[in-house]
């Protein structure tokens, strides 16, 4: 069977900068594998990478045995950071859920499509929010929808890009339970930057620990030693606190 | 008729322009047409055959700055904006004697409007429609354009697209407004319709509906006190917008005062 997802020496460079560095791992289909790495080692791109967003600069990356850009739009569900999205634009939560639905802003909202929309904006229990203006919401809500649309389509795999940012405990306990539902319907490969090695650990079934070239990939209990975690964050002479089912790991200590 | 046909298509595109903040390129285009309509004007021949191509090389041009460079959209209207002038001035400057006909494409005139300047607006009009499955995927990536990129769109194309069709707009609505008018038609309008949508399909149809009223009403006056029509068709937006304002502004006062829905 192929694997979900295989990069071999993926190497990645934005404008000459060097983002990723001959990365290579696999995963098999159905995992929950989180991506944890400090900040600028090259997680986002990876993702974007694996979206077909970005080109390899050598190396290659297969997505379910294809190229990325040879899969379907609709293959793929996408939760990004929320940086390109425009506030001020006239739209309500449903019709955001409805471009995960058509990959098109729609001129209006079908009935089928409503239903959809709706039923994915329970799933993340942000079903109050179908009307609201898209400018009225606040950072998280609008993760929360956006998740919505990514589940909407019911995508063989799932990208999130540190979705529970800006969220309430609520909304983040809402965003695990639909991931982890989905993960063991065994219905959606997912894989999720986060910058929670808690979540990392409690919730992904495999672990990439990187900073640019990859440090640990593994099980979470195995990858996210200290050594590893000391080697991927270099000696910021801070202490990370684990909050449960670890020991303190302090870090450049 | 012209005017209304502009009325409908200027709303349309208007209200990406609005939503994109892409005002500064209406303008830069509408000053492209200048250098276009002064190269005509030399060459002798119908304005509109050479302004059209001439603003889309422009449009297609600013946007390839934009889309090569970090620069802002301001900056590379900017430059095409001063480059057009330039080759505006220099056209009229070898044309000998003074031209009637380029006082009239600076502040427009609804009745230089030509039979064949209707014809390329209706055509214009057809093709908009005919490009009307193009709307969901500029209003995607207007809205988030890595979520449009993500699902495969093509964005860039769209972009070239999208400011040919602005380009070609602007071009036939400098005849009726003129050039230093014709941003009017993009952004007034679509920003008034801004005020009260809710989503942006009803902004486009608001919008042109203000903007066929506000012809309608503005060639009137014109009319009746004999002023020139551009200008009397911007008063009219004008005049709608900002009575939008002020009713929206209460709205949204009054909106703090309620309690916050549970």
């Amino acid at each position: 069977m192929n694997p979900a997802i295989e990069c071999r020496d993926l190497t990645v460079r934005l404008n000459d900068r060097l983002v990723l560095d001959k990365i290579t791992f696999s995963v098999p289909s159905g995992v929950f594998l989180a991506i944890v790495g400090p900040n600028g080692s090259g997680k986002s791109t990876l993702i974007k990478t694996l979206l077909g967003l970005w080109k390899p600069a050598s190396g290659s990356v297969r997505v379910f045995g294809k190229s990325p850009l040879d899969l379907p739009a609709d293959a793929f569900g996408y939760v990004p950071q929320l940086k390109t999205l425009d506030r001020s634009f006239p739209g309500s939560g449903v019709e955001l859920v409805a471009t995960g639905l058509r990959s098109r802003w729609p001129w209006r909202v079908t009935r089928h499509q409503q239903a959809a929309a709706q039923q994915a904006l329970e799933m993340v229990g942000a079903e109050q929010l179908a009307t609201q203006p898209v400018s009225t919401l606040s950072g998280g809500e609008l993760q929360r929808i956006y998740l919505a649309r990514a589940v909407a389509r019911d995508p063989r795999l799932i990208l999130l890009d540190e979705p529970a940012t800006g969220m309430d405990f609520l909304g983040e306990e809402y965003v695990y339970r639909v991931l982890d539902e989905r993960h063991h319907a065994g219905k959606t490969t997912t894989v999720m930057v986060t910058h929670d090695l808690a979540v990392a650990f409690h919730h992904a079934t495999h672990v990439l620990l990187m900073n640019r070239s990859v440090v640990g990939f593994g099980l979470p209990g195995e990858t996210l030693t200290e050594e590893n975690l000391r080697r991927a964050y270099g000696h910021g002479g801070h202490k990370y606190t684990l909050p449960l089912g670890f020991d303190d790991v302090a870090i450049g200590s | 008729m012209a005017g209304l046909l502009i009325a409908v298509i200027g709303s349309y595109f208007g209200a990406f322009v609005v939503q994109r903040g892409l005002g500064f390129l209406g303008d830069g285009l509408a000053h492209a047409a200048f250098g276009g309509v002064a190269l005509a004007l030399l060459l002798n021949t119908e304005p509109l055959w050479i302004a059209v191509p001439f603003t889309i090389v422009v449009a297609v041009a600013i946007t390839w700055v934009r889309e090569r460079t970090d620069l802002g959209s301001d900056t590379a209207v900017g430059i095409f904006f001063s480059l057009s002038v330039a080759l505006g001035v220099v056209f009229m400057s070898l044309k000998r004697g003074y031209s009637a006909d380029a006082f009239s494409f600076l502040f427009g005139s609804i009745l230089s409007v030509t039979t064949t300047d209707l014809y390329v607006t209706g055509i214009v009009l057809l093709l908009a429609l005919l490009f009307q499955r193009m709307w969901g995927r500029w209003a995607y990536a207007t809205f988030d354009r890595e979520l449009a990129l993500a699902d495969r769109l093509p964005v860039l194309f769209d972009d070239y697209i999208l400011a040919i069709f602005i380009a070609v707009t602007v071009v036939i609505g400098v005849k009726l407004v003129g050039i230093v008018l014709v941003t009017s038609f993009l952004v007034i309008p679509a920003a008034t319709a801004r005020l009260f949508s809710r989503s942006f399909s009803a902004m486009t149809v608001l919008a042109a509906t203000i903007s066929i009223v506000c012809v309608v009403v503005g060639l009137d006056v014109s009319y009746r006190l004999d002023i020139p029509s551009g200008a009397t068709i911007v008063f009219a937006q004008s005049a709608a917008f900002f009575a939008s304002v002020a009713l929206t502004g209460r709205r949204r006062k009054s909106g703090l005062l309620t309690p916050p829905v549970e």
